[in-house]
């Protein structure tokens, strides 16, 4: 692969910052991999931008990561991993959102982003705006809790008791 | 007069139901198809010629629950997983048999967490457990020949089906 085909993180980070004025908060570049900060307000805007505009074309939306950070507010983080077919650079989108604040959802640009944020979603309770489908997706519909917060009690609830499947049975 | 003295030749033998039901039950016992994570290769690994669970009459793992005695759960159980497995087990037709194999199945192993069930025992009713994280071909013919073992001196009266009032 030729090197030179590779967007320069400062590249990338300049062209985001013509387009959307005050987007990028912050870039950093550890080991080859480019990975920018956003502003929460203009997040679905960059987001946008980095599929639609011919200069990027990150077509391909990998994974959605989300990671508590306890007892740092806002409280989450938001990763988005994302790959241009055309310029075979991977570039990580991060947002900061807390608890209760909405994040728009961009499964309207990656089809990818409908079940990867419903995972982010079940699993640590961040909710997203304008979702098709915003349901749990691993566990149960029942489910109490969201798993891979820090407050959430590994066993999770009624551990010392008899599991009976019929309290998951009309939810599977 | 007893009945063996009008018998003639070498051709009769005799022997109670009991024993004779039990005798062609324990060298027949056909498994489900089912397995659940890793403990599901080592329970291929002894179909396999190496270890060769043919010896035990066991080889027709059966792909539908009806036609098979014995279901081996072989792996972790999820709670999302459980009310199938409950399915399958109220599927098949008795006589059955439980195999809980690997520790997961047991009683949860390492996964003591939100989404494990802590063994199947609180779901289906289990005759045999084996041991191992995963156990070896030769631990689960251990196992089965365990299940042979119980049926062979079990009474068809002591059957849970027979209980049910299935086979009066």
């Amino acid at each position: 692969m030729d090197r030179k085909t590779l967007m320069e993180l400062t590249t990338i980070a300049n062209t985001i910052c013509e387009k959307c004025p005050g987007s990028v908060l912050k870039e950093t570049d550890h080991k080859d991999i480019h990975e920018i900060t956003v502003a929460a307000q203009s997040f679905y805007e960059v987001m946008k931008t980095l599929h639609g505009d011919e200069e990027f074309g990150f077509d391909m939306l990998t994974d959605v990561v989300g990671i508590d950070r306890t007892p740092r507010t806002p409280r989450f983080d938001l990763l988005y991993l994302l790959l241009s077919s055309k310029n075979f650079t991977r570039l990580v989108v991060r947002v900061e959102t807390d608890e209760g604040q909405d994040v728009p959802s961009v499964s309207n640009i990656w089809h990818s982003a409908n079940w990867a944020e419903r995972e982010v979603f079940d699993l640590l309770g961040i909710s997203f705006s304008n979702h098709p489908n915003l349901r749990r997706i691993l566990t149960w519909e029942n489910f109490e809790g969201h798993p891979l917060r820090k407050d959430f009690p590994l066993e999770g609830k009624d551990f010392d008791k008899p599991f009976d499947p019929k309290t998951v049975e009309d939810y599977c | 007069m007893g009945l063996e003295n009008q018998l003639v030749g070498d051709n009769v033998l005799v022997t109670s139901l009991t024993k004779l039901v039990n005798w062609s039950r324990s060298n027949s016992v056909w498994p489900c198809t089912f397995g659940l994570a890793c403990c599901a290769l080592e329970m291929i690994a002894s179909t396999l010629a190496d270890f060769d669970i043919s010896r035990f009459g066991s080889e027709v793992f059966r792909p539908s629950p009806r036609q098979s005695d014995l279901i081996i759960i072989a792996g972790t159980l999820t709670k999302k997983m459980s009310v199938m497995v409950k399915r399958i087990y109220d599927q098949m037709a008795d006589p059955k048999w439980v195999i809980a194999m690997g520790a997961c199945s047991s009683c949860g192993g390492i996964f003591k967490s939100y989404s494990v069930v802590q063994g199947v025992d609180q779901i289906i009713p289990v005759d045999v457990y084996i041991p191992g994280c995963p156990p070896r071909p030769e631990a689960v013919l251990a196992g089965l020949m365990k299940v042979q073992e119980k049926i062979r001196t079990e009474k068809l009266d002591q059957r849970p089906d027979f209980k049910r009032g299935l086979l009066r």
